[in-house]
């Protein structure tokens, strides 16, 4: 398939119209757990029955129990760092439970839910806080790529996963995870208007948490972020983003877009990072309190077991199975990092070229000269005088 | 060009690499061209002439202007299993693409534990000495020789272009393929089945007096100093180093237990540069062989100059032989151009 047959003739000038939700975000739940109608986003909530938000609410409810483990760990010494995904839980599932398994993600270092719905294994994910491994998973078998710290770079990799997509004659499609500070990075305008240029099936989830690191979202822009893409002639959706039910109907419009050669669509969800920037952030030097319990008020995994217990959901049992799942995961977690052990340093050498060079073979030799030196020093660790 | 021509050819330099080019896209339907100006008009030096015409604009795609959206997006390419050859324009605009470059397509391999392969090569005409503005001229091969993960290579002859960029094109490893753009009007037979490796210098001439190593648009006048000192009874060993990065450090060491003598050149500036890790590794492998310090001919460390001063800025023929005398202790032409120096001339 040619990748320019579809370009546009002319470029679109923004165009407020092409985003959806500017005013007032979409939502299909209040946060009192009632459901009120949106006709762009019901048509395709159709299939979510009970037992649907079942599992969207075991969902949200895992992320935060991994999220929550994961945090104690490194105030135990067991972890390194730790990016919080709390409060952003319905952004993340939301978002992912609209993807099929050969679609393609392209996260930064905050999307855990990504992960956990990719099926990764937590304690292999965990390695990379451990500071014992850059990369958690193997990207290919779970169509995941590996965690980008380079704010907003990832966004570029998922347009051009989407253009080779496209190339295949394939529909897959490919989607990018950023922030709301990543909006101000070259690489994702850039991104747009390769985007837009090729017609990508690319699918660009801004969480809008308010924060980069200390910045508040207005340092970024003076006005709503879904508005930048209508520049590049991407429509928008500006969704709630504590409503998981909002966020999984906006990308699966959006999903439905890409699949049928409609081209890229940006959402942005309008969240809130509950915890610290990292487990080494002060929050309190930058956001009040007040503000943070405003948010707690919206927060998306209450919403949607008001909102079951609403429907007449048995949410007791719920809650329980929920426990007892959350309780399986936080185990495993904190014995698969606390069974890691450090690893063989003579594979700091290894991978950087798919075959060795002479330079770096040398500089393991050198390594291992004088690690042997060091062991067979008197006192040395091989010294068993 | 239809099929792939097994006789030997005479082509320019240029040619040479869209023969490259030409028949790496026939070989693997997953290699593509990707970008600034690259299809319809064949690229701003006609490198790519006639490729769009032949595999049509999927294949060889004029991208929008953002250098560092052609690698990323290249990036994803090869996460989808294509084999992306990209071009930056000029040396000089290949600088908002480096973060892409050095974080990323240089690091995936190694924090994935090779599970994602990059097989991107991503070709720069690079150099001065064609006359023109400024960001047309740079040499900046060794920020990305310092970046691991990254192979960086050269080529100074239409054969050396076309069996190299086969050979990158190939590679799982990802490359840059740096490509003297004031030889590419220059020709040279070429036989399109040689491919050659991507990890060793060559030696061009023998000779066992000093040894002279360089690469890309400086071999050919490297070749020119060796013959002017051959009248002169002086044998220059000259080595064509061919990869930067991994650089073949074994070749220059082997030579120059022979000679006893090193001169490195190179039109990049000299400080941190491919010159000072090639002569640190030699002293560090055959300083006992060594009869002379090492000398280095280089551009200056100054801005890239405007094009009136490329001739004082860029190695030549006489800076060079002015350094293999001082290598040999040979007093007369320094001091010559030393007192021409001191009354203000230069030749």
């Amino acid at each position: 398939m040619s990748l320019i047959e579809n370009r546009p003739l002319t470029v679109p000038a923004p165009n407020p119209a092409l985003a959806a939700g500017l005013d007032e975000p979409l939502s299909v739940l209040h946060p009192d757990g009632s459901r009120h109608a949106n006709e762009l986003l019901d048509p395709h909530l159709g299939d979510v029955d009970e037992h649907a938000l079942t599992d969207l609410y075991v969902d949200l409810s895992i992320l935060r129990r991994i999220d929550a483990e994961a945090f104690a760990l490194t105030r135990q010494g067991e972890l390194l760092l730790w990016p919080p995904a709390q409060g952003q839980e319905a952004a993340q599932i939301g978002s992912g439970r609209a993807l099929r398994d050969t679609d393609f993600v392209f996260g930064s270092y905050r999307e855990h839910g990504l992960a956990y719905l990719r099926g990764v294994d937590q304690g292999e994910a965990m390695r990379v806080w451990k500071g014992v491994q850059q990369s958690g998973w193997d990207p290919m078998e779970h169509h995941l790529a590996t965690p980008q710290i380079i704010i907003g770079a990832q966004s570029l990799h998922a347009t051009g996963y989407a253009m080779g997509a496209r190339m295949d004659g394939s529909d897959d499609v490919a989607v990018a995870y950023f922030g709301d500070g990543a909006t101000s990075e070259g690489d994702v305008n850039e991104a747009m208007v390769f985007a837009s240029a090729f017609q990508a099936p690319v699918i660009f989830v801004c969480q809008n948490n308010q924060y980069a690191i200390s910045e508040p979202v207005a340092v970024q822009s003076g006005f709503p972020l879904a508005l930048r893409p209508t520049g590049f002639g991407i429509p928008a959706l500006r969704v709630d983003g504590n409503d998981v039910l909002a966020v999984l109907a906006a990308t699966r419009i959006a999903v439905e877009r890409a699949r049928s050669g409609g081209g890229p669509t940006f959402i942005e969800a309008m969240t809130y990072r509950m915890g610290p920037h990292t487990s080494t952030d002060d929050p309190k030097r930058y956001r009040s309190e007040d503000e943070v319990a405003s948010w707690r008020e919206k927060d998306p995994i209450v919403r949607l077991e008001r909102h079951l217990e609403q429907t007449g959901a048995p949410i007791a049992r719920i809650r329980e199975e929920a426990k007892i799942r959350c309780d399986a995961v936080a185990k495993e977690l904190r014995a698969a990092v606390t069974a890691v052990s450090v690893p063989d340093h003579r594979t700091l050498f290894s991978n950087v070229y798919t075959t060795p060079t002479k330079r770096l073979e040398r500089q393991l030799a050198e390594h291992d000269a004088f690690v042997a030196s060091i062991e067979a020093a008197p006192g040395g660790h091989g010294d068993h005088a | 060009m239809t099929a792939v021509e097994t006789d030997i050819q005479t082509l320019q330099l240029g040619k040479a690499i869209g023969a490259a080019l030409h028949d790496a896209l026939e070989a693997d339907d997953k290699v593509f061209l990707m970008g600034e100006d690259i299809g319809q008009l064949g690229g701003v030096f006609r490198v790519t002439d006639g490729l769009q015409a032949t595999f049509g604009p999927q294949r060889v795609i004029d991208s929008p202007l953002a250098e560092s959206a052609i690698i990323g997006t290249a990036i994803g390419m090869a996460y989808r299993g294509y084999r992306p050859v990209v071009e930056i324009q000029f040396d000089g605009f290949i600088y908002p693409g480096f973060d892409q470059i050095v974080a990323q397509v240089a690091k995936l391999h190694y924090r994935t534990k090779g599970r994602v392969r990059m097989p991107l090569v991503i070709r720069v005409p690079y150099g001065g000495d064609i006359g023109s503005v400024e960001h047309h001229s740079e040499s900046p091969e060794s920020y990305f020789a310092h970046t691991a993960g990254l192979r960086v290579v050269t080529a100074a002859t239409p054969q050396e272009a076309y069996s190299t960029l086969r050979a990158a094109i190939a590679s799982d490893d990802p490359v840059l393929f740096f490509e003297p753009k004031s030889r590419y009007w220059s020709k040279g037979e070429v036989d399109r089945t040689i491919v050659r490796d991507l990890d060793t210098a060559t030696v061009l001439v023998p000779g066992r007096d000093v040894t002279l190593a360089t690469y890309g648009p400086v071999v050919q006048t490297a070749l020119q100093a060796a013959e002017a000192a051959a009248d002169e009874g002086i044998e220059i060993e000259v080595i064509d180093l061919r990869s930067i990065s991994p650089l073949d450090v074994d070749t220059v060491v082997a030579s120059v237990e022979r000679t006893g003598r090193l001169v490195v050149a190179h039109e990049a500036p000299k400080e941190a540069s491919v010159s000072s890790e090639l002569v640190a590794s030699v002293v560090e492998r055959a300083f006992a062989s060594l009869q002379a310090a090492p000398e280095r001919v280089t551009a200056y460390d100054t801005p890239y100059p405007p094009s009136a001063f490329e001739e004082s800025y860029l190695p030549s023929v006489d800076r060079i032989l002015d350094a293999v005398d001082r290598a040999l202790g040979r007093r007369h032409s320094r001091s010559a151009t030393g007192s021409m120096a001191m009354q203000g001339g230069t030749r």
